[in-house]
């Protein structure tokens, strides 16, 4: 199949047509349909008048749930939901049941994402047997899988002791791992419902310190820098978590940093209902965490948009505050909150949204034919996103098996309209193929 | 009002309504040998429970009854936190046998709240207390209790403007100071707080109140008219890092309520306890069972601030 994107318009402002054939980038440029090598089979033209052309999205922190909690999501319909929201690659977490802490898991997963074929399906394996916390996981057999395994996180629960996150910083440098934490200091979250402040001193709700986030990503930036070793840290959401990481940077240690979309919007305001959809981990934060993280993200503190899609049933959320799951869905929502949040508000380039939510994420990934640029002879993994697009987002309508989005309702600004996946449309006219 | 789920959404008007409805249940049936009222006849209210309550469950029944509703009482033994029956089935399924209102207790925050927004039933909801959030009848008895006592021989249609009101001891497990911050304050009251800072939530500064972490320099910077002693709630304590304060001798020492500071009250001053009270620990007994104490005066006014509650509620009348 052969594609003829007509009159995109390209992430430096620039309009183009863009060719695809076989799964690559064969063309860009003006008035491309007719050239770019022989014309084979069928031609579908896309008119991208008024569209922005993005590669394929990559998160570098997704639930699919698979294998355990099928219920609430599989890798099929996880994948569907990506390709939904203009990702062409996710990366998902190992907190499955059984836990993705071997070889076989790993692989399990990755099969499942290939035979779905939405969305490279890259498995992160738990640095810890089971997540507990005790004992390395095998990473070099899941590095070494079919799966190739690169990012390792315990994601969901912390590494907190010390010395095991030291050894597993040092091992995977060995095969270019690297280790994604979940910073939350656990004796002082003990039994915590929401962020730590005005609200949660009115609603009653157990609290969540900053300091149990931010006192974890000082320890862990210093470890890394200490044993020269790779470090990402998943869904910041602290005013102070932001300053340490710049701060390490600054000192020129080897640490990445994700923020998601719910923390970018969102604040501990949306709790006062206790409505469980607001329930999620690291907990929504205060006004001034919200800029912080924005300012992060836009100055590259922050380098990458991760989205934390955490589907859950029904009857998780469909409770009293205190007995709900934590998570909110993410994946085919991300690209209009982060449009809206960052580019509308003028913080950030459509250039800034490649960095921060295609080449950034494929870069910490170790993901190799993802994130590259729109350019003859790349991957053919391409987002149309419409930006004038207006939508409600209705949570029984999405791509995702669960309902449990924080923006159920809200109208959301720009569409993915079309996504290519290795030269595949998996979405066309907004709807999945 | 439909719902009363928290003190903070009563405004003045409506709180001064419920205290003056809750003299009018008291008068009426202080002067009738029998003291029913036909006024909920017909009307069904669920008493539900998920934790345990002696005089909350207690009152709120006798005000049902003294209003001829029917009365239903039903403590689930496990809430959803704990895997039984989740909320949302048990309150559908109060629905399915028609319950006019639901008078919870629930140990997780927002209970009530989620129950009269979820879509779950159409009943009126009446907060008998969730969490460490709120507890707004208790909140109405002690201002009723208050009230009668420092506001003049008849107190109807008065609110507590100008009075000094300290809530003393274990303020952040406590939905009694939280629902108490928020009504005496809407009446017009200056509200003090003093507790050791481990026993105050973050973001307390925010609330609109003093705080003070001793007792006896707030005695004497705030003078109160009324002091309200807070149960110390081990129940609700994680021991976390040893606890929130290093001994129940030090508590009493720095913070419990004994003579001499029973006798630095100003002489119209009172003493509250939203109870059970730990003898010995918060309170002695000589300031619990002295002449300035209200604590067995608040019980009793309970049940005629529920009446006023079940009343205004379900019988859809404003103040």
């Amino acid at each position: 199949m052969r594609y003829v994107i007509k009159e995109a318009c390209l992430p430096d402002g620039q309009t183009a047509d863009i060719v695809i054939q076989r799964g690559k980038i064969v063309s860009v440029g003006r008035a491309a349909s007719g050239q770019g090598g022989t014309v084979t089979g069928e031609v579908t033209v896309v008119d991208a008048a008024g569209l922005v052309a993005l590669p394929g999205l990559v998160d570098i922190h997704t639930h699919l749930r698979e294998p355990g909690q099928e219920d609430s999501e599989t890798v099929a319909s996880g994948s569907r939901a990506a390709a939904a929201g203009g990702y062409s690659c996710v990366h998902a977490m190992a907190n499955t049941n059984p836990v993705a802490d071997t070889a076989g898991v790993v692989e399990q997963v990755w099969r499942l994402g290939r035979e779905a074929g939405y969305v490279d399906v890259r498995p992160v394996g738990a640095v810890s047997v089971g997540l507990e916390g005790k004992q390395l996981a095998e990473l070099a057999a899941m590095a070494r899988s079919v799966a190739r395994v690169r990012v390792f996180s315990d994601d969901g629960v912390c590494v907190a002791d010390p010395v095991l996150m030291r050894r597993a910083l040092e091992y995977v440098k060995g095969f270019g791992g690297v280790i994604a934490q979940h910073a939350q200091e656990p004796r002082l979250t003990e039994g915590a419902q929401m962020h730590e402040g005005l609200v949660s001193s009115e609603l009653g709700l157990a609290p969540w310190p900053a300091v149990a986030e931010e006192s974890i990503i000082a320890r862990d930036v210093l470890l890394a820098g200490h044993v020269g070793a790779r470090l990402h840290i998943c869904h910041v959401s602290t005013a102070g978590s932001v300053e340490i990481i710049r701060w390490a940077k600054g000192r020129g240690i080897a640490v990445t940093a994700e923020v998601t979309p719910h923390h970018l919007l969102l604040t501990d305001d949306s709790v006062r209902g206790y409505d469980p959809l607001f329930k999620v981990n690291p907990p929504l934060r205060s006004a001034q965490d919200v800029a912080a993280v924005r300012a992060g993200l836009a100055d590259g503190t922050i380098d990458v948009v991760g989205t934390d899609h955490a589907p859950h049933p029904a009857e998780s959320k469909d409770c009293e505050w205190a007995a709900a799951a934590f998570g909110m869905t993410g994946l085919e929502t991300a690209l209009p909150v982060i449009y809206q949040v960052m580019v509308e508000s003028g913080l950030m380039t459509w250039a800034d949204v490649v960095r921060v939510m295609s080449s950034g994420p494929a870069a910490i990934g170790r993901v190799a034919d993802q994130g590259r640029p729109i350019a003859p002879g790349e991957p053919a993994n391409l987002t149309l996103f419409d930006p004038s697009a207006r939508w409600l987002v209705v949570p029984e309508d999405m791509a995702t098996t669960s309902a449990n989005t924080p923006v159920a309702g809200r109208q959301m600004h720009g569409r993915t309209v079309a996504t290519f996946y290795r030269g595949r449309a998996t979405v066309l006219q907004g709807k999945v193929i | 009002m439909k719902h009363l789920l928290s003190a903070a959404d009563l405004s003045h008007g409506e709180a001064v309504g419920v205290l003056d409805a809750a003299e009018e249940m008291a008068q009426a049936t202080r002067e009738r040998r029998i003291k029913k009222l036909p006024v909920l006849q017909g009307l069904t209210v669920v008493n539900l429970f998920f934790e345990d309550s002696t005089r909350t469950r207690i009152s709120f029944e006798t005000a049902a009854k003294r209003l001829s509703a029917d009365v239903i009482n039903f403590s689930p033994k496990g809430s959803s936190v704990s895997k039984g029956e989740s909320l949302k089935d048990t309150v559908l399924t109060l629905g399915a046998i028609q319950t006019d209102a639901i008078v919870v207790r629930h140990p997780a925050s927002g209970a009530p709240h989620r129950i009269a927004h979820s879509g779950w039933t159409g009943a009126s909801v009446i907060n008998a207390g969730d969490g460490t959030h709120q507890h707004p009848t208790q909140a109405l008895l002690d201002a009723m209790t208050i009230r009668r006592h420092l506001m003049g021989p008849d107190p109807v249609g008065r609110d507590l403007s100008g009075l000094d009101i300290m809530i003393v001891g274990d303020v952040l497990h406590s939905r009694v100071a939280r629902s108490g911050v928020a009504l005496f304050t809407t009446l017009g009251a200056q509200v003090h707080l003093v507790a050791p800072a481990t026993l105050l939530p973050v973001g307390v500064e925010q609330w609109n109140c003093t705080v003070s972490y001793n007792v006896d320099e707030a005695l004497a910077d705030y003078p109160p008219d009324a002091l309200m002693m807070l149960r110390v709630q081990h129940e609700r304590m994680s021991s976390a890092g040893g606890g929130f304060f290093p001994s129940p001798q030090e508590y009493t020492r720095e913070y419990g309520l004994d003579s001499p500071r029973l006798e630095r009250l100003a002489p119209h001053g009172i003493v509250l306890h939203p109870g059970p009270m730990n003898r010995g620990l918060e309170i002695t007994s000589q300031a619990a069972d002295g002449p300035r104490s209200t604590i067995v005066e608040q019980v009793a006014n309970g049940v005629a601030i529920r009446m006023a509650v079940l009343y205004l509620t379900m019988s859809g009348l404003k103040e």
